[in-house]
C-alpha cells in the first residue's frame, strides 16, 4: 500500500531535481550539437547555457527561473494501491507543488487567465495538470514531473491525407523558424510532434513526445523513426542556432508519436521543449521504497499498443 | 565570467550615457548596481490605469529589467531569489516611449528584443539600449548576481511575479547588447543573414490542401 506522505514526498523531491539538475541525456545532446555549431554566437549561447547547469547544482538553484506550468504524468501499475486512492495521490500532488514553490523556490507563475490574480505557489483551478497512464503486471506508480515554459515553440494545424509528408515538412519548418527566431523557442530544443488522433489528442501527444522521451530515443516503429531523422536533420539545415542567430543547432532531437484519426484528416502538432528541459521521474514500489531517474518511459509497448486484447 | 572572444563590459546601475554610447551589438555585458523589474503588470498599471508609480524610479536606476524572479518570501519578512530569467520583450514595446519619459530609463534588459523600427523610433530618441538575456534561461548564473533584493512594490497588488523588484546586483550577467545608441539590431543582423536560406527549404515541397490565415493573399479570400 502508498501513502499519500510518500507520495508528497516524492513528488517534492522530483520538483527539486527536476528545477536544478538538467537531464543527462539532453546535456550529451546539447554536447554532441556544440561540437559541430560553428556559429560564434551561436557557441557562445550554448557554453553559457551549459555553465549556467553547472551553477545551478553547484548552488542548488533553478536552472531557469520560468517555472514554466509544472504539472505531473502519473503512470499506474494495474496492481497498485494507493491509501486513499485518486483523491489522496491528486491531494499529496497539489500540496507538493504549493510546498516546493515556497521551499526551492519557483516562480509561482500559474494566474488565473482573465483576472491574472496569483496563488503565488503555481496551484489553481487545473493546476498542476495531472495525467495518467496504465501499465499492467505492475505494482510500482511513476510520477513524472515537467516544468516547460509554454508561451512559444508550439503549433496545431489540421493537415489532410493528400498533403502527405511534404505537409508535415512544411510545418515543421514553419513552426521551427517563425518561434526560432530571437530564439522565442529557446532552442535547442526537443522537438515532439503529434500526428493523428483528434485536435486535443493530437496536441496532448505532441507535447508528450517531446517531454515524455529522451534524447537518442527512437520510435519502435522503424518508418516513424526515419520520419524522426529526418525531421531532426531538416531543422538544423535551417542556418538557425540557439537565439536566432546563424547557426546548425535548432533540434536536439526529434520525437514523432501517432494515434489512428479520422479518414479523411491528419493532424499534426509541433512542440518545443527549451534549453531548460525539466523533467524528474520517481518510481515508488508497494513497500513505499522510492527510485529517481529521468527516463519516464512513458510510451511503453502496451501504451501504444493497437490492437483489440 | 565566461571568455567569449566578443568585447565584454561592465556597466553601472544607473548606467552613465558615456559608458553607454561606447556599446556595440554583440558586447556581452555584466551589471553592478541597482536595477529594478517592472513588465506588462507595471505598464498596465502606470501607464494604462493612470496609477503613481510607488516611488520615483528614477531615483534608484535607470535599468529596466523585463523578469520576474523566483522568488519567496521568509517569515521575517526578507526574500529569497533562487533564479532570474528575462521574459520575451516584444510584447511591451508599445509601452516603451512612455516608459523612458515618465522613469528616465535608459537601458532595457529582456529576452528576444524588439522590432528593429522600435529601436528606431523609441530607444534612439531616448539614449536608450537594449540588452538581452543569453540561452534563453540562465537563471541560475542570473540568480548568482543579486546581491540583496533591496525593496519589492506592488507585491500584494501585482503579485510575486509582476511586481517591481529594487534588486543590487553585482557581475549580473552575461547579457548580450542586442541593440546600441545607433539602433542597431544583433538580431536583425543574424535574420538578414538566415533568410538568405529559407526559401531553398521549401523549394519542392507542395502547399497543403487548406491554406492557413497568413498564407491567403488578402483577408477576404478564403483558405481553402
Amino acid at each position: 500500500m502508498i501513502t499519500e506522505t510518500v507520495i508528497q514526498e516524492a513528488a517534492g523531491e522530483i520538483t527539486r531535481r527536476a528545477a536544478i539538475r538538467i537531464p543527462e541525456d539532453y546535456r550529451s545532446g546539447i554536447r554532441d550539437i556544440r561540437s559541430s555549431e560553428q556559429g560564434q554566437l551561436s557557441c557562445f549561447v550554448l557554453d553559457t547555457m551549459m555553465d549556467n547547469w553547472d551553477a545551478a547544482v553547484a548552488d542548488q538553484r533553478p536552472m531557469c527561473a520560468d517555472t514554466g506550468l509544472p504539472r505531473y504524468y502519473v503512470k499506474f501499475g494495474n496492481e497498485a494501491s494507493i491509501q486513499g486512492g485518486f483523491v489522496a495521490l491528486e491531494r499529496a500532488l497539489r500540496r507538493a507543488t504549493a510546498d516546493a514553490t515556497a521551499k526551492i523556490p519557483l516562480r509561482p507563475n500559474r494566474v488565473h487567465p482573465l483576472t491574472r490574480e496569483d496563488h503565488n505557489n503555481n496551484v489553481g483551478a487545473r493546476a498542476p495538470e495531472i495525467e495518467y497512464s496504465v501499465e499492467p503486471d505492475a505494482d510500482w506508480l511513476d510520477i513524472t514531473t515537467v516544468h516547460k515554459g509554454g508561451l512559444f515553440g508550439t503549433d496545431y494545424r489540421m493537415l489532410f491525407p493528400g498533403d502527405g509528408w511534404d505537409g508535415i515538412k512544411k510545418m515543421f519548418l514553419d513552426t521551427m523558424i517563425q518561434f526560432g527566431r530571437r530564439g522565442l523557442a529557446c532552442q535547442p530544443a526537443i522537438v515532439g510532434v503529434g500526428i493523428g488522433g483528434s485536435k486535443d489528442t493530437c496536441m496532448v501527444l505532441g507535447k508528450q513526445a517531446a517531454c515524455l522521451r529522451v534524447v537518442g530515443d527512437r520510435h519502435p516503429d522503424s518508418e516513424i523513426a526515419e520520419l524522426e531523422d529526418e525531421l531532426k536533420e531538416l531543422g538544423n539545415q535551417i542556418g538557425m542556432g540557439p537565439m536566432g542567430f546563424v547557426g546548425s543547432s535548432m533540434v536536439v532531437d526529434c520525437h514523432i508519436e501517432v494515434a489512428h484519426t479520422h479518414t479523411g484528416g491528419m493532424p499534426v502538432s509541433i512542440h518545443s521543449f527549451c534549453l531548460s528541459s525539466r523533467r524528474a521521474v520517481v518510481r515508488i514500489f508497494a513497500d513505499g521504497s522510492s527510485e529517481y531517474r529521468t527516463d519516464p518511459n512513458w510510451f511503453t509497448p502496451y501504451h501504444r499498443r493497437e490492437e483489440v486484447e | 565570467m565566461t571568455n567569449t572572444g566578443f568585447n565584454t563590459v561592465e556597466l553601472g546601475g544607473p548606467a552613465e550615457s558615456a559608458e553607454l554610447e561606447k556599446l556595440n551589438i554583440g558586447d556581452v555585458i555584466y551589471i553592478n548596481g541597482m536595477i529594478y523589474t517592472g513588465r506588462e503588470g507595471v505598464y498596465r498599471k502606470i501607464l494604462d490605469e493612470d496609477n503613481s508609480p510607488p516611488v520615483d524610479l528614477s531615483t534608484i536606476s535607470n535599468i529596466n529589467f523585463h523578469c520576474s524572479p523566483a522568488a519567496s518570501i521568509e517569515s521575517d519578512g526578507s526574500f529569497t531569489v533562487g533564479a532570474v530569467t528575462a521574459t520575451a520583450s516584444f510584447r511591451f514595446s508599445k509601452w516603451m516611449e512612455r516608459w523612458f519619459s515618465l522613469t528616465n530609463c535608459k537601458v532595457v534588459v529582456g529576452k528576444g528584443g524588439m522590432p528593429q523600427s522600435d529601436y528606431q523610433q523609441y530607444f534612439v530618441p531616448n539614449g536608450a539600449v537594449y540588452l538581452t538575456t543569453v540561452g534563453y534561461g540562465t537563471g541560475a548564473l542570473l540568480g548568482r548576481g543579486i546581491k540583496k533584493v533591496q525593496q519589492v512594490y506592488w507585491l500584494k497588488e501585482l503579485g510575486i511575479a509582476q511586481a517591481i523588484w529594487v534588486m543590487e546586483v553585482e557581475k549580473f550577467g552575461p547579457f548580450l547588447v542586442e541593440s546600441d545608441l545607433r539602433g542597431n539590431s544583433l538580431f536583425e543582423q543574424s535574420k538578414r543573414e538566415i533568410d538568405q536560406n529559407i526559401e531553398g527549404l521549401y523549394a519542392g515541397l507542395k502547399q497543403p490542401a487548406l491554406r492557413r490565415y497568413g498564407e491567403t493573399t488578402h483577408r477576404t479570400d478564403e483558405v481553402i
